[in-house]
Order: structure tokens, then C-alpha cells, then sequence
């Protein structure tokens, strides 16, 4: 259950929006299930009281809408931040792509948020209603009812959360939280000391589920280019039908290899894949070779900071390096 | 779609002994948009290059391939030759058949094989060239000089003679440098001064030459040819054009406890001061932190006697912007600081000095009119010992010193003990060396008069420890040698301390966008072949802040230098290599991501509008690459996550055609 | 049956200013290497995208080598620096998914190392050789 209700949200979102600090709100919207939250820009007091919710199921990171929308924005836009969506927001800050000025940030905290496939799994399909409070109350349209812990249910990014601290914000609801020491690397470290085979297996098994639906993609907040390279006839990777293995391998590499020393690992890929293929490990793969070879580096912690990829030192270590150590 | 020609080579047997060139040019005949091929036993020669030229006109070729040997070795030719018949230079490429084939191969199959993959692979590449024209922008037709040393002066001297306008910028209140502060110079012992300060008045005099004193570069921008740099005067509370350098203010200050940077702080100054009797410019200078009238507004002295009106306490920093075509960057070195090496006591005794202080100090125009004194008490030194490698050619874990040898110090040190045994034949001198390096023109004779003719110990080992007891110094060392401890009761110790760069090059070279080695020292474009150049186009370097250098070396290198210089400013125009890099407009996010390791600074960005399909417009942030400054190396291409950066001449889908032919 | 010999496709991206060089004196002094070795020029091994070396891949090259300028002595000062992080994280990244890592190298190779090259080149096709064909990574279609 979320510490800020969402009464507390809208008090603040219409408030900000009668005194024209902002022109409008990026929020939460209700779904057609109460599971399938969406983002929306809210414009006026009545919108934001009809449809605005924040609850379990707000996993969403605003932080990419602010590119297209600040553009447009006559003015102020509000938008909420969970401390990881403030990483991305500082990302996107670092590379220039939207103007600060044209945000009023106000930080949530946040206690971590509901993956629906969990939900699923234990209340089993056709979920007519759920109701996020002290517990998950789940009721499905064979009429059965379930109460589920919310720690029980809680997305993979949320178990390892690594941060309950917002680094950037102009207001911020509720206390200061911390940088948390979290075992996020855990599972990648199991997949480096499986044998090749059984890696590869996990992966193939894994990938090949991949649809090439570009939901990952088009929900990362490291991935706001202005043309993408897999939608570019010109780059050579632009093939949209997967025909077999390596092209999904492909894809996801280099989808990884573009976001690498950017991706603040929001878990945004991971939360959104239809195929709930495991993306976050390719990203936090990444992100953990950086950290072991180039020292600790977290995207988006500060703006303006030098990505690691964009940076060296004259002893860096060598390709050949790369598995010293790490026996065969 | 291309209309291509193949040449295939045989060059004698070259190649055709290893390939079959006849199968080669069959072969690639099929392949897309090729519509010409032929072999011939040398196309490099001048009927192979009429082949090609009638070819190109007689069947409207728009790109050509030729497959010969390397293109390092006649790229150039085939270009030209494509261009003498009208067809652009950038669509020939060369398939490299002969180092990369057929003389690493033995079988002839083998061979053919793969020259006709590397044949497929340069038809598919032209097959998406495009005709490129260097870019051009015009020279200002004026040099700046960063630093008055030596280097600095015979650099402007040097560009003067040519007839180009030179600006000086020195950061002392006079040009000089190091030079200025030495006694005599090796190997030849003429005195410093004599040979420096006739330099320093053709300075002055000389019409083409400005000298920015005092004065330091503030901002750079532009590019080759095209400089724009702010430069800040520091006030020096007198009027420039009105001193005359009479001095008078210099005696009648009444603040006179000023530490004297020009004698090492071995003896005083007033307030107001000039540097050394042949300062250029020969102008007075207030110093701030010590002026009474600058600090609370009681005083004026200066002001009083100055006949000429000169003084002004109002005095403001002065910002000057200035347009140059090339900078040269002379901004030396400096001894490095002795605080770290407490065992030779440096700080505890004043009779432990460094070499600089040792010229001083014997320097006539020094604190000690040129008499060897020590600096406790003024006594004559029976014994001295000198110590080389003071922070030099330390181990890289050594926290104190340089990895490098200073270069200089062997030379010097070999000077100072001459000339004290030359004055002094009472004196007895040590030093303590790890190698004596001598490589220059009489430097090794110099040496050796030091040891056969005047006596001086040299000693091969360390100094351990430097110990002050009474009013002598225990000098604990190791000769290496004999094997043996020796103490050694010394009147005087002499370190010889590494130099280092300047401390103001590395803002300067960030500002310049030149890069340093780990040490501060400039780097060359390329350590052998353009040791005078910054790989920053445009940017020259001069005399130590490129390296450890004495003074001949130093005046070779600033005569280097200052000929790049001219070569430059003589042209009116400069053509720049085509095969740099572009940004889409369309697909830049502006990130910055190709800036960051854009080792040129050849990437800037601006605010761009852009028109929207729904008749709105659009303000967004894009790259643009000055194709002056790039020098297309492609970094920048991998970098940019949009593929908005491509490298013309070397484009992504080129390289890719190019795999692709290869794995096919 | 008769078993056709295999022979390794091997990729090789080399910098203008000194493995191509090193390459071009390697042949100079006759140093053989095997022809399964097809040389790319670029001007600076920081030239070579990622999506390069996977290209070669999915079109069914066995091993991709980069070579450049040493470090410190690249033309363009800090290419090869740039190179070196994005190939240690690629090839790391590439290992991970289980693609051999006897596949990937790089390699600094000066333009007076020709015997360097030859030695490398060598070694690289004997390493790819011993793999076999790239079954993880190429991509069917675009196999003839």
C-alpha cells in the first residue's frame, strides 16, 4: 500500500493547476481494468477528479513523456516522481532533451509497486476487480475473492529497488528517503556461473518468446531518439520479423548496447513485456561490467555527469581482460 | 544507380602470380552496377592510368574500382586520375590485392577467391559513394603566442620574419621566462642574458609583434584559421603607455618586505616593481596584495614621484578580444616542489637551495650581486653537493616525483660545478649522480671538462639523507661504485628538481581542446612526424610544455613551430579533408553524447526550428559538426544512439555493404 | 560422402593509420596468414559500431577481430580508448548470451608490427577454426 494517498495527489494537482504554476498534469489514469493504469495528461480540475488515480498498479515512469510533451506545453507541466523515475528524469536531463524549466517535479515516495502477473498467479484469470489498501483485495468473475499481501505481489524492480531517494524535484511529498543497498545483481551473477550451455539455453528460451512487439523500447526512457535505429531502413538492423534466434539476440543486444552507461534500470522494459521475458538482466549486465571495470556508476544520480561510455581512462581494462578470472 | 568500373592489377607478378587476374575482372564484371572491367600488367604506370581515364569518359563511369596493392600506397594516384578525367576523387576505391593477398597467399585458387571477395566488397562500397568536396574557410592572417619565454619570443620572431602579425601573451609583467633568471648557458657558458635580451628588444621593437603582458587567455573558440580568443589584461595599477621605466617609484615605495619572485624569493622588492633591469616591457607593476594605497587608501607614492603620470590605483582588468589564425602554446615549466622530499631538508635549511636558486645566486643581477654565498649567513661555501634526480625518473608508485627524466639537469649541474671550481678553486664540489646523460652536440666534452679539467667529484649513487647539524650540512649518500656509505660534512646542497608544466597549461589546454599526457604535457599530433603540432588543428606547440627541452632544442623547436605556422597563415584559404563527419538534422536528439568524445571539439549545438507536418513549428537542440575542425576519425558515429552522426567516405551503410559482400 | 573442408569466415576491422598499415607490412615481408581473413579498413577502430561486428555475425562470419593503434598512439588520440570500453562491454555482453568468446577479439597492432599481425591473424583463425561454424549466431535467411 502506497503512504501517499491519492486524495493527497489531486489536492496537490489542482491546487498547482488554479494558481497557474502548472498547465497541465502528467498522471495516472484509470484503465478499463483497475490493473491497467495509463499515463495521461489531465488539463483541468474535473478530468483530474474524474480519473486520476494512484495506487499499487502507477509502476509507469513519466520521466520519457516530458521529451514530446514539454515541447508542446504552454506552460508548467506537474508531473509525479517515484525516486526511480527521478533517475531517468536526470538522465534525460544530462542529454539535453527536455527543458527543466517546463517541469514542476514533485516527489512521491513510493513502497514499491504490484506486478499483475503475480496477482494472476495466485487469484488465477478473469479479475473483475481489485482494490489496493492495507492488502490486495482480488475478485474475479467465478466470484472468488482474495486477499493478497502487496510484499507478496511487488514487481521484480521493487524487490530490488535500489533507491528510495529522489535526486531531482522542485517539491517533495513526505521525508527524504535513501539509496538502498539492494541485491539487484543477484540474479545476473547466477546466470554468469551457469555453464555456457545452460546460459545459452536460459536465453534462448527467453528470447525466443521475444514478439518484436517494441514495447520495451517504446517504454524506455533512455530511448527517446528521434528515430530509432530499428525503425531506420539505413542502420542494417531494421528488420521487423523475427525469424529466428539471433534476430532477437540482436535486437536485444543492441537495444542494450544503446542504453548502455544510460539506463538508470527503471525496470520499465521488464514491467511492460507481453512475453515477461527478464530484459532488466541484459540491462543490469551491463550496468554491472561498468561498475566492475570502470567503477561504480549510477545514470542519472547527478545531471550533466560523464556516462561511461562517452568517457575512459588511459589504463582501462583491455577487451582481453574481460574474462580473466571468470574461468571456463 | 552507379555505373561502375573495375581495374584489376596485375602489378608485373606481383599479383598475377598469386591471383588470376583475368578470373578477377571476370568475375566482378557480374556484379551490380558494374559495367566495365579490365586488367593491365601495371595500372599505376601512366598507360594504366590512360586505361582508366579513357574508361571512365568512355563509358560514363560514375565510380571505379581498382584492385591493386594498398591503398596507402596509391590511393592518391587513382584519385588524381579519376579526377583528370572529370570523375569526383571520393568515388574510386581500392580492393587490396597485393599486401593483403596475394603476397600472403601461396595458392593461386586461394588467392583468386579472395581477391574477388575484397573486389565484391570495394564494388559494393562505391556502389554507395558519393561525390565529396572538401569544405573551405578562410585563414586570419595573424598568430597568437601563449607564453614570452624563450620559446615564445623566437616563435613571434620567427612568424614576424615572414611578415604575419604576432601577439604575445605572457602572464609575468615581462617577456623573459625562465631564461631571464639564468646565469650562464651550456655548453658554451655565454651568459644567458646576453644572448636573451638582445631577443627581447627586437620583441619590443619589432612592428608585427604585440606583447600582451600581465595578461592572461581567458577563452578561446573557432577553429584552424579562424580563432576567436579573449584575452584578460590584469590591471597593473600603471599606465602602459605612459611609464617610462625610470624606476623612480621603484625606490621611493616605502612598502619594501615584498617577496621577490624574480630572485626566488631569496630577497625583496617594493610594492611597485619591475622585474629585472631589461624587463620588456620596461614597466612598472603594482603588486595588490601588498600595495598600502590598493589595500586601505593611505599611501601614493609611487604616484607623487611619477613624473610621467602613469600611476592609476582605479586601474580595471581589461578583457581584449582578438581573431588569430593559428596559437602556439609556449608556456614551459617549472621546477617542481621541494616540499615533499623532507630527507634533503629543504625546508629546514636555507642552504638546501634548488638549481634555480643556485643560478640566481650566482647570478650577477641576483640577490648576491653574483658572489656564491650561502643564504644562512652569507658565507662562502667551502663544500657543496649536488644532488641530480631530485623527483626525477621516480618509480610511477613514487607519489613524489616524475616518471621522466627532466633532461635538463645533468647538463646544468655539470655548468654549476664548473663554474664554481672555475671561480672558486677552494671549493670543493660533489655531485651525486644516478647516470650522467649527455647526448648533445659538445655536451659530453662539456661534461668531461667538468670532471678532468676542473676536478669536480662526480659520484655514482643517491643521496640518502640531508641532515642540518650547526652550520653545516650532513649529506649521508651511497657510493655505488667503491660500494661504500659516505657522509659527507657539506656548506651547501644543491638539489636539482624535476621540472614540471606550467601549472596554467592544463586550463589552457582545456580551453584549447588539445590534449596532455598524464604528466601535463602537451601532446604532439603525432610523436615523430608532427612533434610541433597539437592534434587540435590550428594549435602549434613551443619549447617545454611539449616536453623537458633545453635551450637550443627549445629555439629548434620554436623555429619548427613558427615555419607550421607560416605554412599555415600563408594560405588564404584552407581545404579540409571531405571524409568528415554529418549529423541528420532530422534524426539528431541533441544528447551530447558525440561531443563528449569528439577529441577535436568539432561539435557544437544549436537550436534549430523545425516545421512540422501540421504547419507548427518546433525548437530542437541538433549537432552540427564544423567540417574545418573534424578530422574523421568516426568516433562520434558509434557514440550517437540515433545514427544521426554518419562519417562521409566511411558511412555506416558502407560499411555494412561491405560486410555484407564479405560474408556473403 | 565426401566431407567439404571448413573453412572459418573471419571479419577483420582495422584502422587506417596502423593495423592497416601492420596488415600491409605483414604482406611486405610475406608473412602468410590464412585467406579466411578479409580486411575491413576504417579510419579509426572507434569507426566500428557494435551493430558492425553483429552484422557480420547474422550473416554468418565465424570470428570478428578489431584491431587498432595502441593505446596512446592512436592517430586520433583517444579513438582506440572509446573502442576499448565498448568492445570489453560488447564481447562481455556477447559471452553472456553465450556466444564463444574465442569469436571476438582485439588487438593493438602497430603499423610496425606486421609480424604482430600475421602472428594474430594466425592465431585468431586457429582459435575460430577449432569452434566451427557459428550456429548461435547466424541468422538462416541470410545464408545462401
Amino acid at each position: 500500500m502506497q503512504k501517499i494517498t491519492r486524495d493527497i495527489l489531486v489536492e496537490k494537482a489542482v491546487s498547482l493547476l488554479e494558481n497557474g504554476t502548472v498547465c497541465c498534469v502528467l498522471g495516472w489514469k484509470k484503465g478499463e481494468f483497475d490493473y491497467d493504469v495509463t499515463p495521461a495528461l489531465f488539463e483541468s480540475k474535473e478530468e483530474i477528479e474524474k480519473d486520476f488515480v494512484y495506487d499499487d498498479f502507477c509502476g509507469a515512469n513519466f520521466s520519457k513523456y516530458l521529451v514530446k510533451k514539454t515541447i508542446k506545453a504552454e506552460g508548467k507541466i506537474l508531473v509525479f516522481l517515484k525516486p526511480c523515475d527521478t533517475y531517468s528524469f536526470n538522465q534525460l536531463l544530462t542529454e539535453h532533451r527536455f527543458d527543466r524549466e517546463k517541469v514542476y517535479a514533485i516527489g512521491i515516495p513510493c513502497e514499491g509497486m504490484a506486478d499483475i502477473n503475480k496477482i494472476r498467479a495466485i487469484a488465477g484469470d478473469g479479475i473483475s476487480e481489485i482494490k489496493c489498501g492495507e492488502k490486495i483485495v482480488v475478485d474475479t468473475i467465478y466470484g472468488d475473492k482474495h486477499e493478497i499481501d502487496a510484499k507478496d505481489v511487488l514487481l521484480e524492480r521493487c524487490i530490488n529497488c535500489k533507491s528510495k531517494k529522489h535526486v531531482n524535484y522542485d517539491e517533495l511529498l513526505g521525508d527524504e528517503g535513501e539509496v538502498i543497498e539492494s541485491n539487484r545483481f543477484d540474479e545476473v551473477a547466477r546466470l554468469e556461473a551457469m555453464t555456457p550451455d545452460e546460459r545459452f539455453a536460459f536465453w534462448q528460451n527467453e528470447l525466443s518468446r521475444c514478439i518484436r512487439c517494441n514495447a520495451c523500447r517504446d517504454v524506455c526512457p533512455a530511448c527517446t531518439c528521434e528515430k530509432c535505429v530499428f525503425d531506420n531502413p539505413k542502420s542494417g538492423v531494421e528488420n521487423k520479423a523475427p525469424a529466428n534466434e539471433f534476430e532477437e539476440k540482436m535486437f536485444h543486444i543492441i537495444r542494450a548496447f544503446h542504453v548502455a552507461g544510460r539506463c538508470t534500470d527503471c525496470g520499465e522494459c521488464s514491467r511492460v513485456c507481453p512475453q515477461h521475458i527478464p530484459l532488466h538482466l541484459l540491462n543490469r549486465k551491463f550496468i554491472k561490467d561498468i561498475d566492475s571495470f570502470y567503477g561504480e556508476y549510477q545514470a542519472g544520480a547527478e545531471v550533466g555527469s560523464r556516462a561511461p561510455l562517452v568517457n575512459y581512462t588511459t589504463n582501462d581494462l583491455e577487451p582481453s581482460e574481460v574474462f580473466e578470472g571468470r574461468g571456463e | 544507380m552507379q555505373r561502375i568500373g573495375v581495374f584489376v592489377c596485375w602489378c608485373g607478378s606481383n599479383i598475377a602470380g598469386t591471383v588470376d587476374v583475368v578470373a578477377v575482372a571476370e568475375a566482378l564484371k557480374k556484379e551490380p552496377g558494374v559495367v566495365f572491367s579490365a586488367n593491365y600488367q601495371y595500372m599505376c604506370s601512366q598507360a594504366g592510368q590512360d586505361l582508366i581515364k579513357n574508361a571512365i569518359k568512355e563509358h560514363n563511369l560514375t565510380g571505379i574500382v581498382v584492385c591493386s596493392c594498398s591503398p596507402r600506397m596509391h590511393e592518391a594516384t587513382f584519385r588524381k586520375t579519376a579526377a583528370a578525367a572529370g570523375l569526383n576523387p571520393y568515388m574510386v576505391e581500392i580492393a587490396n590485392i597485393r599486401e593483403q593477398c596475394s603476397w600472403v597467399h601461396k595458392e593461386m585458387p586461394i588467392g583468386t577467391e579472395k581477391a574477388i571477395i575484397l573486389g565484391k566488397a570495394a564494388v559494393a562500397k562505391v556502389n554507395l559513394n558519393t561525390p565529396l568536396v572538401p569544405g573551405e574557410s578562410p585563414v586570419t592572417k595573424r598568430a597568437l603566442v601563449i607564453g614570452g619565454g624563450i620559446a615564445g619570443i623566437q616563435t613571434a620572431l620567427d612568424i614576424a620574419d615572414a611578415g604575419f602579425e604576432v601577439d604575445i601573451v605572457e602572464k609575468k609583467p615581462t617577456i623573459g621566462g625562465k631564461m631571464a633568471q639564468l646565469d650562464k648557458t651550456f655548453p658554451t657558458l655565454d651568459c644567458a642574458a646576453c644572448i636573451l635580451t638582445p631577443k627581447m628588444v627586437d620583441v619590443a621593437q619589432n612592428e608585427k609583434i604585440r606583447i600582451f603582458s600581465y595578461s592572461e587567455v581567458t577563452d578561446v573558440k573557432g577553429f584552424v584559421g579562424n580563432f576567436d580568443v579573449t584575452i584578460k589584461k590584469k590591471a597593473r595599477y600603471v599606465k602602459e603607455e605612459l611609464c617610462t621605466g625610470c624606476g623612480a617609484c621603484t625606490e621611493k615605495c616605502p612598502m619594501k618586505k615584498v617577496p621577490n619572485d624574480f630572485n626566488l624569493n631569496m630577497d625583496t622588492k617594493r610594492a611597485i616593481y619591475i622585474p629585472f633591469a631589461q624587463a620588456v616591457p620596461k614597466v612598472a607593476t603594482i603588486d595588490p596584495d601588498y600595495c598600502n594605497m590598493l589595500k586601505n587608501g593611505k599611501c601614493g607614492v609611487c604616484s607623487k614621484v611619477c613624473a610621467a603620470g602613469a600611476i592609476d590605483y582605479t586601474q580595471k582588468d581589461e578583457f581584449i578580444e582578438e581573431k588569430y589564425g593559428a596559437i602556439v602554446v609556449a608556456t614551459g615549466f617549472n621546477p617542481i616542489s621541494m616540499d615533499k622530499f623532507d630527507e634533503f631538508a629543504y625546508n629546514q635549511s636555507k642552504d638546501v637551495i634548488t638549481s634555480l636558486e643556485f643560478e640566481r645566486l650566482t647570478n650577477a643581477a641576483g640577490p648576491t650581486a653574483g658572489k656564491l654565498l650561502r643564504p644562512s649567513d652569507h658565507k662562502h661555501p667551502e663544500k657543496i653537493v649536488f644532488v641530480q634526480c631530485v623527483g626525477s625518473r621516480c618509480d610511477a608508485c613514487n607519489e613524489k616525483g616524475k616518471e621522466y627524466c627532466s633532461k635538463i639537469c645533468c647538463m646544468y649541474t655539470a655548468k654549476h660545478a664548473m663554474l664554481t671550481r672555475d671561480k672558486y678553486p677552494d671549493t670543493e664540489v660533489y655531485v651525486f649522480y644516478i647516470d650522467v646523460r649527455t647526448p648533445g652536440k659538445n655536451f659530453d666534452e662539456f661534461y668531461r671538462r667538468a670532471v678532468e679539467e676542473y676536478g669536480v667529484h662526480y659520484i655514482k649513487g643517491m643521496v640518502g639523507k640531508v641532515v642540518p647539524e650547526g652550520d653545516k650540512l650532513i649529506v649521508q649518500a651511497s657510493d655505488l661504485l667503491d660500494n661504500k656509505q659516505l657522509k659527507i660534512e657539506a656548506d651547501l646542497v644543491v638539489l636539482a628538481a624535476a621540472i614540471e608544466p606550467d601549472k596554467s597549461a592544463r586550463p589552457l589546454a582545456t580551453l584549447l581542446t588539445a590534449s596532455m599526457d598524464t604528466n601535463d604535457f602537451f601532446t604532439e599530433a603525432h610523436p615523430k612526424l608532427r612533434p610541433v603540432e597539437s592534434p587540435t588543428a590550428g594549435v602549434f606547440l613551443s619549447g617545454a610544455c611539449q616536453g623537458p627541452k633545453d635551450i637550443p632544442e627549445t629555439v629548434a623547436q620554436a623555429g619548427a613551430a613558427a615555419s607550421k605556422v607560416i605554412g599555415l597563415l600563408a594560405k588564404d584559404k584552407l581545404t579540409g579533408n571531405p571524409c568528415v563527419a554529418h549529423s541528420n538534422e532530422m534524426m539528431c536528439n541533441g544528447c551530447s553524447s558525440c561531443e563528449r568524445v569528439c577529441p577535436y571539439g568539432a561539435i557544437t549545438y544549436e537550436d534549430k526550428e523545425f516545421r512540422m507536418p501540421d504547419r507548427t513549428t518546433l525548437m530542437r537542440r541538433i549537432a552540427v559538426v564544423n567540417p574545418a575542425v573534424c578530422q574523421g576519425c568516426g568516433c562520434c558515429t558509434v557514440a550517437c544512439p540515433s545514427g544521426a552522426m554518419d562519417l562521409k567516405g566511411f558511412a555506416s551503410e558502407q560499411i555494412i555493404a561491405e560486410v555484407d559482400a564479405i560474408c556473403k | 560422402m565426401q566431407v567439404k573442408e571448413y573453412k572459418p569466415l573471419i571479419v577483420a576491422f582495422c584502422c587506417n593509420w596502423c593495423s592497416y598499415a601492420g596488415a600491409d607490412l605483414a604482406g611486405n615481408n610475406r608473412l602468410n596468414y590464412p585467406a579466411d581473413v578479409k580486411i575491413i579498413r576504417v579510419p579509426c577502430s572507434c569507426r566500428v559500431n557494435p551493430m558492425f561486428v553483429l552484422r557480420a555475425f547474422q550473416r554468418g562470419a565465424d570470428g570478428v577481430i578489431l584491431c587498432g593503434c595502441h593505446p596512446g598512439d592512436c592517430h586520433y588520440t583517444s579513438g582506440n580508448y572509446y573502442t576499448r570500453r565498448r568492445m570489453a562491454l560488447l564481447f562481455s555482453m556477447l559471452d553472456y548470451l553465450c556466444i564463444e568468446r574465442e569469436r571476438t577479439r582485439v588487438e593493438w597492432v602497430s603499423a610496425a608490427e606486421g609480424a604482430k599481425f600475421a602472428a594474430t591473424m594466425n592465431d585468431f583463425a586457429e582459435k575460430v577454426a577449432a569452434l566451427g561454424e557459428n550456429k548461435r549466431l547466424e541468422d538462416l535467411r541470410c545464408k545462401k
